[in-house]
């Protein structure tokens, strides 16, 4: 099939952009989304004109490099997946896409589709995790986890840190990210001793980092191809609220 | 030149223990006057780099990706083994050590497999500390799965996802030391060569992929736990970005290369479906638990699965393998597909793969079981092939996965450059000839943890390092040199897609030194891959500068180093007249088609010494000694 792209293109993070239309004759349905921009890539090349810069690793939707909009969608039309893990039979002869970088502030572009998600990293530097040195555990069977607290736990560990709810958000929340890392640590019993200063450094840093405010949308929640849900930020909510009622000196714990 | 392993002697049980007790320490005060560089943010780098950091070292930190937490230890699906022996099912730290000597095939070194076996239960520890939500037991207490190789269960697991789980655990630890400013984290950034000094690892020479700065960094120890080398086959199970820059520069700076034949085919991939492929994706061998593997008895029988009766089918692992069945070691499971396939009787439109079949599983268990054990496996699996494998098995394919062999180190993960510590898949130390399932997670991580941030303090607190900085003049030839390099794969301006060289050079490989190897094929592409690599170097086009983000800039310095890589993995094939592991040579086997090993010639591991692009490399061998586990012909029946 033939398939016509309208492709974001930006030498570096200095000088403008502009969408670029192409056109990729002969793309199979059993082509991966990132293999078809790599047949773009190989036929601009052979005209000696610059490919497409586009983050990707893994390609099987477990490193979260990848993703850029796919007609106004982030990692495009089909739910819970990653841009690697999109195949062209999901597309029709003839389809036009347009595709574009994450647009956040707080991710700036880089080049073409690539943007800087370092902020992501800065977000988790604050407070994302459990002080355990290493050599200080005791044994793995000696806090018992209830296994609803696990699965819901590892639900929201599942989160690839891809950035397509920063993408989606029309205020370019992150709190999808930092609820799923709170949630992540804040189910298990272990994660307990840090719960409060976690959730406020983390939060903190998200507003530091020029991420907006979470407005209860849910575009996150439809876009993220680990599928985690809204109610992670409600529960980060608690936790920063206790946070912070906590932290009010001769008020009690709540 | 004489391999000395420092492996300690007496009792096996005490070695680790004494051994670390003869190691000299570093005050905590003074720790902080020193550096180190840890290239690579898996398993191994990110866990080395974040406990160095709570050590109070001064640590950096450096990743081709974005951000360390994109590392492709990321991608591990199904576990990590541990000898904790929760199931009372007759495991141990003896066993552990036994199964992984037995299953590298005799060809790893018995002191550091049993230190590996030692540490797997810190590890466990260690993660569920940090916040890894293993699977559990309804009493909340951890579970286990069994994995190929092994007749215990032993395997903790999250999910499909632990790999992900054990990296963020790391990733966690380590931004924690970024945040404290005890790690200094260099994301797209790329090592291009190491600086050595003395004889002595001193830093590393990088460019910066967004601005292409090319830079020194200086420091006392380099630690690489860069990964493996898969991806000379160009289609692997790797990501596309992991290479083997780092870990070749270095053996062309003086480290030796151990056994780059040994080379892992994991048996349970998606089959290829066209030209365009870019990488093949891989199905968790935990799918062999509940799956099973078979083709039609008939060659050429084109029915669809659902309609091949029972009796018309061959499930020939549990034929050939009563006691395994499913559960047999990678390199077997592999080679039986390869030969079911060769034997005109694979399925699928290139008759290129097999059945793994859930049907059965599904009766016995029912779909909700299944589909919480597996589940994400299924939804890729339906993804990536539109097919949906409740309805219908599974079809799939052997590929290249994990490669054994790496840069040699002594026991203290130190290679032959004094200062140069190799952690992770990056060195050859204790899979031998094949790894078992569930083993890599634990070596990188035992590696990271546990070994390493131990060993290294004996080297710094007893070596006399001069204070040097990046205007020295030899940092300043080094990276020279790098920048050379870059001028001249931009000068060529040919007419060939690196993508296109690379692809030429693995299928070459996965031909002619891939699942089997012999004799003749492999002359066959020793002689054709100079050729190659000089085509590579007269007629590649790579566009675009070396002052910017340019994404086939750096896959043309990968790939050049893929084509010297090749040769060597060639030759070591060439030279071990034997099978053994994940090295099939045809002319070695024994009348059933089993791997055939020569334990009074090859019980050693191959150790090359580089000497110069198209010079033959020196063979340097480290005799294997047995004392514990004796050599038997491996049966898994």
């Amino acid at each position: 099939m033939r398939i016509v792209l309208h492709i974001w293109r930006q030498r570096n993070a200095g000088e403008k952009g502009r969408m670029v239309r192409y056109e990729v004759p002969n793309v199979s349905q059993h082509m991966s989304f990132l293999e078809m921009l790599d047949v773009l890539n190989e036929e601009l090349m052979a005209k000696d004109e610059d490919p497409v810069a586009f983050d990707h690793d893994c390609r099987e939707g477990i490193c979260g490099m990848c993703g850029c909009m796919v007609n106004g969608v982030a990692h495009g039309p089909l739910p819970g997946t990653t841009l690697c893990q999109l195949h062209m039979r999901q597309f029709k002869d003839g389809d036009e896409l347009y595709l574009e970088p994450w647009r956040a502030r707080a991710f700036p572009v880089v080049k073409d589709l690539v943007v800087d998600r370092s902020s992501f990293d800065r977000i988790v530097a604050a407070g994302g995790f459990i002080s355990a040195a290493t050599g200080s555990a005791p044994d793995g069977n000696a806090v018992l986890v209830p296994k609803d607290n696990a699965e819901r736990s590892m639900d929201a560990a599942a989160c690839i840190g891809c950035g397509a709810c920063v993408a989606m958000c029309p205020n370019a929340s992150a709190s999808l990210f930092t609820a799923a890392k709170i949630a992540h640590l804040g189910l298990l019993p272990q994660g307990q001793p840090e719960r409060d200063q976690r959730a406020e450094a983390m939060v903190a840093q998200a507003k530091q980092e020029m991420f907006g405010s979470c407005t209860n949308i849910g575009e996150c929640e439809a876009v993220c191809p680990k599928e985690i849900k809204l109610s992670v930020i409600a529960l980060m909510n608690r936790h920063f609220l206790r946070a912070k009622w906590a932290g009010r000196a001769g008020l009690p714990d709540g | 030149m004489e391999l000395d392993c420092k492996c300690p002697t007496g009792p096996i049980e005490t070695r680790w223990e004494r051994h670390r007790f003869n190691l000299k320490l570093v005050n905590p005060a003074n720790k902080r006057k020193h550096t180190i560089i840890v290239v690579g943010s898996g398993l191994a780098g990110g866990a080395a780099a974040a406990t160095l950091g709570e050590l109070g070292y001064n640590v950096k930190c450096f990743c081709f990706q974005d951000s360390p937490r994109r590392a492709h230890s990321i991608a591990a699906q199904g576990g990590i083994n541990a000898a904790k022996n929760y199931q009372n099912d007759g495991d141990s730290v003896f066993r552990l050590f036994y199964d992984t000597v037995k299953g590298g095939d005799f060809r790893a070194r018995e002191s550091n497999v049993y230190r590996l076996a030692q540490v797997s239960l810190n590890i466990i520890d260690q993660c569920v500390a940090q916040g890894v939500p293993f699977a559990r037991e309804y009493s909340g207490y951890l579970d286990n799965r069994s994995f190929g190789g092994a007749q215990v269960s032993r395997t903790f697991y999250a999910r499909g996802q632990t790999g992900q789980q054990l990296l963020l655990g790391a990733y966690q630890a380590l931004e924690k030391q970024i945040g404290r400013g005890q790690v200094q984290m260099f994301p797209r950034t790329e090592m291009l060569d190491l600086i050595v000094l003395d004889g002595k690892a001193r830093g590393i020479v990088t460019r910066n992929l967004i601005t292409g700065q090319v830079e020194s960094h200086v420091a006392d120890a380099v630690v690489l736990g860069t990964g493996g080398y898969a991806n000379v086959y160009y289609l692997s199970t790797n990501a596309k970005g992991s290479n083997a820059t780092a870990i070749w520069r270095a053996h062309k700076r003086g480290a030796l290369f151990a056994n780059p034949c040994f080379t892992q085919i994991h048996p349970t991939c998606i089959p290829v479906s066209g030209e365009y492929q870019s990488k093949l994706t891989l199905m968790s061998e935990s799918l062999r638990n509940d799956g099973r593997v078979w083709v039609p008895l008939e060659k050429g029988d084109k029915r669809p699965p659902n309609q091949i009766p029972d009796g018309e089918r061959d499930y020939f692992l549990e034929r050939k393998y009563p006691s395994f069945g499913n559960l047999v070691p990678r390199d077997v499971a592999s080679r039986n597909a390869k030969q079911v396939c060769d034997e005109g009787r694979g399925v699928g439109e290139t008759g290129l793969a097999v059945y793994l079949d859930f049907r059965d599983s599904i009766q016995r268990l029912g779909k909700p079981v299944i589909k919480e054990r597996y589940g994400n496996l299924f939804d890729m699996y339906q993804r990536i092939t539109g097919e949906d494998p409740y309805q219908a098995p599974m079809r799939i394919f052997p590929a290249i996965h994990y490669t054994m062999g790496g840069l040699w180190v002594d026991y203290n993960l130190m290679s032959t450059i004094p200062g140069l510590y190799v952690i992770g898949e990056a060195n050859f130390s204790d899979h031998g000839a094949n790894r078992l399932g569930a083993s890599a997670l634990m070596q990188g991580l035992g590696d990271g943890y546990f070994v390493l941030p131990n060993t290294i303090n004996d080297y710094i607190a007893t070596s006399k390092l001069e204070s040097i900085g990046v205007t020295h003049p030899a940092v300043r030839e080094v990276e020279s040199q790098v920048a050379c390099v870059t001028k001249r794969l931009l000068e060529i301006k040919g007419t060939r897609s690196v993508d296109s060289c690379h692809r030429e050079l693995g299928k070459l490989m996965w031909d002619y030194c891939g699942m089997s190897r012999n004799a003749e094929g492999l002359k066959y592409a020793l002689s054709k891959i100079p050729e190659m690599r000089d085509r590579f170097w007269h007629d590649v086009k790579v566009l675009g500068t070396g002052d910017e983000l340019n994404q086939a800039l750096e896959k043309a310095g990968r790939v050049a180093d893929f084509f010297e890589l090749s040769e060597l993995i060639c030759l070591d094939a060439l030279e071990r007249n034997e099978s053994c592991g994940g090295h099939f040579r045809e002319e070695y086997q024994t009348p059933e088609g089993e791997a055939a090993r020569h334990d009074d010639l090859y019980s050693y591991a191959a150790a090359w010494e580089f000497r110069g692009v198209g010079n033959p490399p020196v063979l340097h061998k480290e005799p294997l000694i047995f004392e514990y586990v004796h050599p038997t012909q491996r049966s898994y029946k």
